[in-house]
């Protein structure tokens, strides 16, 4: 390392805090930049979204292929019920776990690192950060899964052939929209977890629990408890945005899709509850 | 100006700060000394925020740190060496903090230059030595040009070099007319670098004062002296109040007597003396002796089951 010399700039006042460069002071939007920067300038960031990306359009794509080459081997029933846009957009289920994954790590990593110390040294009203990476990671999730969405829905239909459909089929539309808003949700979700959690481990645990664990669990309950829990769960409800033919005794798309923001929304509320009274 | 008033915290039932009460001032460095576990990052942290007060206060220039529009510019602070995020490079650390204020890529490229990184700032900061993480530190504490540095072992990894720019960094801060405020758990540095000390014990003030007074209100009567007939002038000086512990066959030290009324007994008895000296206690002699009713951790409670307690969170003390 070079001999650091000491030289003091000449803007140093005796006061301190006389920057070149008008204005200098915390506001929403810079904090929304500073969290923009810190999610392009983490590698993992983009090796992660890229691999949520693939994951979900190389599967779809796998599956709707495969249905199509086995399509003379399927069964009457099987070809009746037979669900073009659903098999498209299978792999979102798998592309939620990336995406949860990633959130969980956008706020955990920070505690991990002990870089929250820094971050919250620079914005000590701490809830601008929430909101700053609430945003700046609900954009990237949507762009990412909106590409990866319509991929998998063309790309499929592609590969099924005459047995495909095309984006005006009911429901159709509502669907591929619906798998990318599902993922933003997910992630919206998965930082609230984050926040409230702070741990790696104890966050991507209980974003995993919830959603994917707990439907399991609920449906070894009777009957009569089960058909009156299980439709509120989180995953459960909030992938009905993205199915045409729901499984009878689920919500409403959009019905499902509002619980399943209210989820979201409790998770961001314990996080910031966490984020504000906690110390860092 | 950085005013502490009555601050308390609480960790479960251990009081890691008590009811401590001392005020920083500007244009000099003031130490701030204690055993580990006295409370010195936590009174740190409380005056950032990123610890809640139990009760009491941390002001800094007039206000609570989260109340300052442009905290950064207020107060620069490194409180521990690597709080940051060991993915992400060194520059794109500080323009992360700068973007946060609006405060442009070119002071970024001057902090940087000023700490000595430009040669390693686009590599990833998970790859650096302690002393590479304390300068990224300092780096991202000066960014705002601000009027209070509170630092808490700055010089903690840094090698001779490092440890002596730190030295004149903070003298020169506090020459501007800047409050530093700067823990150390290197006695003889603070000796050097710090005007006016603070020293805690237990979370609690155990003294504010010029660094001068304190090594010399605490400096004990210790006298070193030599002479041949060692042993017939320790049978001579003892007394009450007086301690001779022997060093070797020709030398003792005294304590409780001055070497003035050493050398009373000594001409009275007839010995011949070699070497008559004062011990000038050092700032770590007073600083033992200060604390020595307060330390958290003794060496010797090792067979002790060791209590349930806050140690603080820096891990290289």
């Amino acid at each position: 390392m070079s001999a650091p010399t000491l030289t003091m700039t000449s803007d140093s006042g005796p006061v301190g805090g006389r920057l070149p460069g008008a204005d200098i002071r915390v506001t929403q939007a810079r904090v929304f930049r500073s969290e923009w920067l810190k999610l392009i300038t983490l590698p993992s960031s983009w090796y992660t979204f890229f691999a949520a990306a693939a994951a979900m359009i190389g599967i779809d794509l796998l599956v709707c292929w495969a249905m199509n080459s086995h399509w003379s081997q399927m069964g009457p029933m099987e070809r009746l019920t037979f669900d073009p846009i659903g098999h498209s957009l299978r792999a979102t289920f798998m592309a939620q776990l990336i995406i949860g994954v990633l959130g969980v790590l956008f706020i955990s990593g920070e505690y991990g690192t002990g870089m929250i110390r820094s971050t919250l040294g620079a914005v000590p009203r701490r809830l601008p950060v929430l909101w700053a990476k609430l945003s700046v990671f609900v954009a990237a999730t949507f762009v990412v899964a909106m590409v990866a969405a319509f991929a998998s829905f063309f790309g499929g239909q592609a590969l099924l052939g005459v047995h495909g459909t095309t984006l005006s089929a009911p429901g159709a539309l509502r669907s591929v929209f619906g798998a990318a808003l599902y993922l933003c949700v997910v992630s919206i979700f998965s930082m609230g977890i984050g926040f409230a959690i702070r741990n790696t481990a104890g966050g991507i645990a209980t974003v995993f629990g919830l959603l994917l664990i707990l439907p399991g669990l609920v449906q070894a309950l009777p009957h009569s408890w089960e058909q009156h829990i299980f439709p509120y769960l989180p995953s459960v409800a909030g992938s009905g945005i993205y199915v045409v033919k729901a499984d009878p005794g689920t919500l409403a798309p959009w019905t499902g899709f509002g619980v399943f923001c209210i989820w979201a929304v409790a998770a961001v509320i314990a996080g910031s509850w966490v984020l504000l009274h906690r110390d860092a | 100006m950085i005013q502490v008033r009555e601050l308390t915290k609480k960790f479960g039932p251990k009081l890691a700060v008590d009811t401590l009460s001392f005020d920083v001032q500007p244009g000099r460095v003031t130490g701030f000394l204690g055993p580990n576990g006295a409370g010195k990052s936590t009174t740190m942290r409380m005056i950032i925020g990123l610890d809640k007060p139990t009760s009491g206060s941390a002001i800094v220039n007039g206000k609570r740190y989260a109340e300052h529009d442009a905290p950064l510019c207020q107060v620069g602070a490194l409180l521990e060496a690597k709080a940051v995020h060991t993915s992400r490079s060194a520059r794109n650390h500080l323009r992360a903090l700068a973007a946060t204020h609006g405060i442009g890529n070119r002071r970024v490229e001057e902090m940087i230059e000023l700490v000595g990184l430009d040669q390693v700032a686009g590599k990833k900061v998970g790859g650096f030595s302690l002393g590479m993480g304390q300068r990224l530190g300092i780096a991202a504490a000066l960014l705002g040009d601000p009027a209070v540095l509170v630092l808490d072992e700055p010089v903690n990894g840094l090698d001779p070099e490092g440890v002596r720019w730190v030295r004149e960094l903070l003298k020169a801060k506090a020459a501007e007319g800047r409050t530093v405020f700067v823990s150390s758990h290197l006695m003889s540095e603070m000796a050097q670098t710090a005007e006016h000390i603070i020293v805690i014990g237990r979370g609690r003030l155990l003294a504010d004062t010029p660094t001068e007074d304190l090594i010399s209100s605490a400096s004990a009567k210790v006298v070193a002296v030599r002479a041949p007939e060692a042993s017939r002038l320790a049978g001579a000086l003892a007394g009450p109040d007086v301690t001779v512990i022997s060093r070797s066959e020709d030398s003792l030290e005294v304590h409780g007597l001055s070497s003035a009324e050493i050398g009373t007994i000594a001409l009275a008895s007839g010995v011949v003396l070699h070497e008559l000296t004062p011990q000038q206690a050092s700032l770590e002699e007073a600083f033992m002796e200060m604390t020595a009713s307060t330390v958290e951790f003794h060496a010797a409670d090792i067979e002790a089951p060791a209590p349930a307690g806050h140690i603080e969170r820096n891990p290289n003390q």
